[in-house]
């Protein structure tokens, strides 16, 4: 087996060598082909990511909407009355209420206001980010935000600035004056720059409808909830069900996929990613079609002269994968150099796994677009090919 | 009784046709013993290129036996003909002899490498080789690079390096000048001769029959005639072209 190793690597290396500008361009289409597939995962992951971060990595693992809002969180609303029935539900460590809603950042010497999602959440609680400068949120109605990364990138802000923060109230501007207490990193929602402000801050500014300026409670869109023991999903899951009223839940998970726009986006890029690496495939497989064509007489004096076939297949295996590993490694770098030169505002993302992912099932492109050029090859029947036979 | 290098025992070739069946070799005996070089003639379609390709184990007769060093061709599975033409079996063809991305020396330790057999010995053996048939200025050149008549000398080397038992060309001269096919042949004659090889060799050029040791004549896939001795090759060779 060794033996066969080394002589069919020898016969591939040489040939590759070679024909090295023929085979090169071959690379080169393989690597626009893992640019291309590498981007659109990239892009996949950035944009999935800027959808779900925040909820992704809450330190939560169930999320309580109102019943019949079919997980979607702008269309929920719970009332603190739910919040104590559910802090009171076994296996329950915490539960904090979160709000979302739209807002504008006003940012001094800017024309254009800075689209934010202003998110309320409990201080001390279950949706509060951690922040990684400055301080958390102090008490649940200070004038204060933390802000995402995101949004210090795009703004320059640091912790112990003063934002002033535009709302919508019906046809009206309302404007609000807020401290940076303190700065969190990877905390996106809806593919915005989030700000994060306490709770009872969020629902005094935040727009509300005409009905809802009535009532005197403040209103979460929903209710995030920590348990004490993060393997008892499915009981606690059901605990709450029957203890609160009107309440539907959902693992950080099924939220996800729930997010407006989100599966669609995700199975769009991926129906891309698929057909790109096809294309891939079938690009790689004609060129080596080709190739073994014009190599019926070459291959037929290999075997006219005692080469066994599977030392024949082996040889065309190795050319395959050396070529593609080529294709993709120049791919790699290539899209590696490139997303440095991206600004943090485009959403792209490279995720080890799942650009791991993508270089595995780029990896086999070549095997499985050469799988029909090696059976080909083995069957050349070297009296034929060496025109013995007419 | 002496062993012969090579026997063979009522070959028969039959191919069916739409016009019929075509017997391209019809009940062909003959031996060839070791160090001994024999030229096979005879008109186009008589069959020859059919024979050569039978006794290099890339053709199986319709029936008949193939023994070479004692084992039958005609009856070992394909696994053991691939290993038989590696081992034991030295063939240049008339066209297309080269691999084509490997240099004159690489295509000849090629066979080596193939027999497991690629030592320092060997790499010293198969520049000598190509020294010899007059290519020690073109060991690194690609068979792109060559004339024909050099990659047809690649070939020959290649033919000869591993030690077989039976060496086989078809037309090797057909692309040479005639100094050049002469000076060829002869060299090829004196491995053969030296190294105790069985040589046969196709040839069209009756004039390369001099340096052979006996001509064999097919017509119509049958062997018609076998000329023996130095006088009755002499006059073949003196009739000219056949
Ligand atoms: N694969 C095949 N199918 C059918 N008939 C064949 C096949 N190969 C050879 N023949 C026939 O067998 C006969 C002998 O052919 P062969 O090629 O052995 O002749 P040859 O002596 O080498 O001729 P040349 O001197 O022209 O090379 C011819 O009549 C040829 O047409
Ligand atoms: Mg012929």
């Amino acid at each position: 087996m060794k033996q066969i190793l080394s002589i069919s690597g020898y016969l591939a290396v040489k040939e590759v060598w070679r024909n090295r500008g023929r085979f090169l361009l071959v690379s080169l289409v393989i690597a626009l082909i893992t640019l291309l597939v590498l981007f659109i995962a990239a892009l996949g992951e950035g944009l999935g990511n800027g959808n779900r971060e925040y909820i992704s990595k809450l330190d939560a693992q169930l999320i309580v909407y109102q019943a019949k809002s079919d997980y979607l969180i702008a269309a929920s609303r719970l009332g603190s009355d739910r919040l104590e029935e559910i802090r009171g539900v076994d296996g329950v460590a915490d539960a904090g209420k979160f709000g979302a809603a739209s807002a504008a950042l006003i940012l001094p010497g800017d024309e254009d206001a800075l689209k934010v999602a202003l998110l309320g959440v409990e201080p001390g609680h279950t949706g509060e980010p951690q922040v990684v400068e400055g301080q958390q949120l102090g008490s649940d109605d200070a004038n204060e935000a933390i802000i995402d990364r995101s949004t210090a990138l795009r703004t320059g802000l640091v912790p112990g600035d003063t934002i002033t923060v535009r709302v919508t109230q019906g046809t009206e501007f309302e404007f609000f004056e807020l401290r940076v207490a303190g700065a969190t990193t990877g905390q996106q929602y809806s593919l915005q720059p989030s700000i994060f402000v306490p709770f009872d801050t969020w629902d005094r500014i935040r727009p509300k409808s005409a009905a809802e300026v009535a009532i005197p409670n403040p209103v979460a869109n929903v209710i995030l909830v920590r348990l004490e023991d993060a393997k008892q999903v499915e009981e606690v899951r059901q605990r709450i069900s029957a203890e609160a009223n009107d309440v539907e839940i959902a693992t950080l998970k099924e939220a996800i996929q729930a997010l407006p726009g989100y599966s669609a986006q995700q199975s769009t890029l991926n129906t891309q990613g698929g057909f790109t690496l096809f294309i891939g495939i079938l690009v790689i497989g004609g060129f080596f079609q080709i190739q073994i064509l014009q190599k019926v007489a070459q291959i037929g004096v290999l075997k006219a002269i005692g080469t066994a076939n599977p030392l024949v297949a082996i040889a065309s295996v190795i050319q395959i994968v050396v070529v593609t590993v080529i294709g993709v490694a120049i791919g790699g770098l290539l899209a590696f150099l490139f997303s440095l030169t991206f600004p943090p505002t485009v959403p792209i993302v490279f995720n080890g796994t799942t650009s791991a992912l993508a270089i595995v099932a780029l990896l086999l492109i070549g095997p499985l677009g050469g799988m029909v050029s090696i059976l080909y090859a083995v069957r050349i029947e070297p009296l034929k090919a060496l025109g013995l036979s007419s | 009784m002496t062993t012969y290098a090579l026997e063979t025992k009522s070959v028969v070739k039959t191919y069916q046709s739409d016009s019929g069946v075509i017997q391209a070799v019809d009940d062909v005996s003959l031996k060839v013993g070791a160090g001994e070089f024999v030229a096979l003639v005879g008109p186009s379609g008589s069959g020859k290129t059919t024979m050569l390709s039978i006794l290099a184990a890339l053709l199986q007769p319709t029936s008949g036996q193939i023994l070479l060093d004692g084992q039958d061709l005609a009856s070992m599975s394909d696994v053991d003909r691939v290993t038989m033409r590696r081992e034991k079996i030295g063939f240049t063809f008339q066209a297309n002899n080269l691999v084509p991305y490997l240099t004159a020396v690489e295509n000849v330790e090629l066979m080596l490498r193939l027999n497991k057999k690629l030592d320092k010995v060997g790499k010293l053996r198969a520049r000598e080789l190509l020294a010899r048939l007059g290519l020690g200025e073109r060991l690194h050149n690609l068979p792109g690079q060559m004339s024909g008549g050099q990659q047809q000398r690649v070939a020959i080397a290649r033919a000869l390096i591993h030690n077989p038992s039976l060496v086989l060309a078809d037309e090797p001269t057909a692309s040479l000048d005639t100094e050049r096919a002469y000076q060829v042949v002869e060299t090829f004659a004196g491995l053969i001769h030296e190294q105790g090889r069985a040589g046969i060799m196709v040839t069209h050029d009756l004039r390369m029959c001099e340096f052979v040791d006996r001509v064999l004549s097919m017509q119509d896939g049958k062997l018609v005639r076998i000329y023996t001795g130095k006088e009755e090759i002499m006059e073949l060779v003196k009739g000219g072209r056949h």
